[in-house]
């Protein structure tokens, strides 16, 4: 079966969609990615839809759930680098993507988990947790 | 009145076929020289009425249509299936209403991105969806 891989960096997992995606591999990377949150006891989820030309409700639905359930196993994700297109579609289909950060590119996507997260230094990490924005 | 230029019926019956939809849909797009925003906004609408084709009805027939009206070139899709049938249309137009586990944003939702948009259905019988978008 297709899988879409996801990659380790540090505390951070990262996941590049390179494919066009329909609903079974969109499931399969969702259970996949909290397996590997819970597993790899990551902070952060980096996911890039750059080459994704297509985000319909199913999929932004699977989007909105990889961040819920990372949330709750105390890790963020950021979506970088969405199409202007797909971010006109899915505003006008009704699909707002609440409660998912989202950044430009890969570097700021980056750059914003650090921020939420701290760095690995244990004495900041606490206070870290409760940056907003 | 709407001259229908080409016909191209492309079969739906597994969920890989979704992928496959899309790709011919956005040749045919690209083909009449629609913009990049149209594009997308025609192909997550009909991806909606696909994954809501395969989910209740078992699949069925997208027809991808190139269409005319005077200067104005735009395709015209027209989904056909045998599946059950919609029981109250006025309801299922309704933004978040699904009988199924979904969000109930597919057809309301794909009728707010595109420039026309027709359901019909009978119960028992199976339910059609025309959906068009122009060019420009």
């Amino acid at each position: 079966m297709d899988r879409i891989p996801i990659l380790r960096m540090g505390s951070f997992l990262l996941v590049t969609i390179q494919v066009d995606l329909y609903d079974r591999l969109a499931l399969t990377l969702e259970a996949d990615l909290v397996q590997m949150v819970n597993k790899t006891q990551a902070r952060g989820v980096l996911i890039d839809i750059s080459a994704v030309s297509i985000v319909d409700s199913f999929m932004g639905r699977i989007i909105g759930n990889i961040a819920s359930m990372s949330k709750i196993l105390d890790a963020e994700t950021v979506v970088v680098g969405m199409q202007p297109a797909v971010a006109i579609t899915l505003i006008e289909l009704g699909l707002p993507l609440k409660g998912v950060h989202t950044a430009l590119d890969v570097e700021k996507g980056m750059r914003l988990l650090t921020e939420m997260i701290g760095t690995e230094q244990p004495e900041e990490s606490e206070d870290d947790d409760y940056i907003t924005d | 009145m709407i001259i229908s230029l080409t016909k191209d019926p492309v079969t739906i019956q597994k969920e890989q076929d979704v992928v496959l939809f899309r790709n011919r849909l956005k040749e045919v797009a690209v083909k009449i020289k629609m913009g990049l925003l149209n594009q997308t906004r025609l192909i997550t609408a009909s991806s909606e009425i696909v994954r809501n084709m395969l989910r209740y009805a078992d699949g069925g027939v997208g027809l991808i249509e190139i269409v005319s009206r005077g200067r104005d070139n735009g395709i015209r899709l027209t989904f056909t299936d045998k599946g059950p049938g919609i029981a109250d249309l006025t309801l299922a137009m309704r933004d978040g209403y699904s009988t199924g586990k979904s969000l109930g944003l597919g057809l309301p939702g794909s009728k707010r991105l595109v420039d026309e948009f027709d359901i019909k259905s009978k119960l028992g019988e199976g339910t059609i969806v025309m959906m068009l978008k122009w060019t420009k």
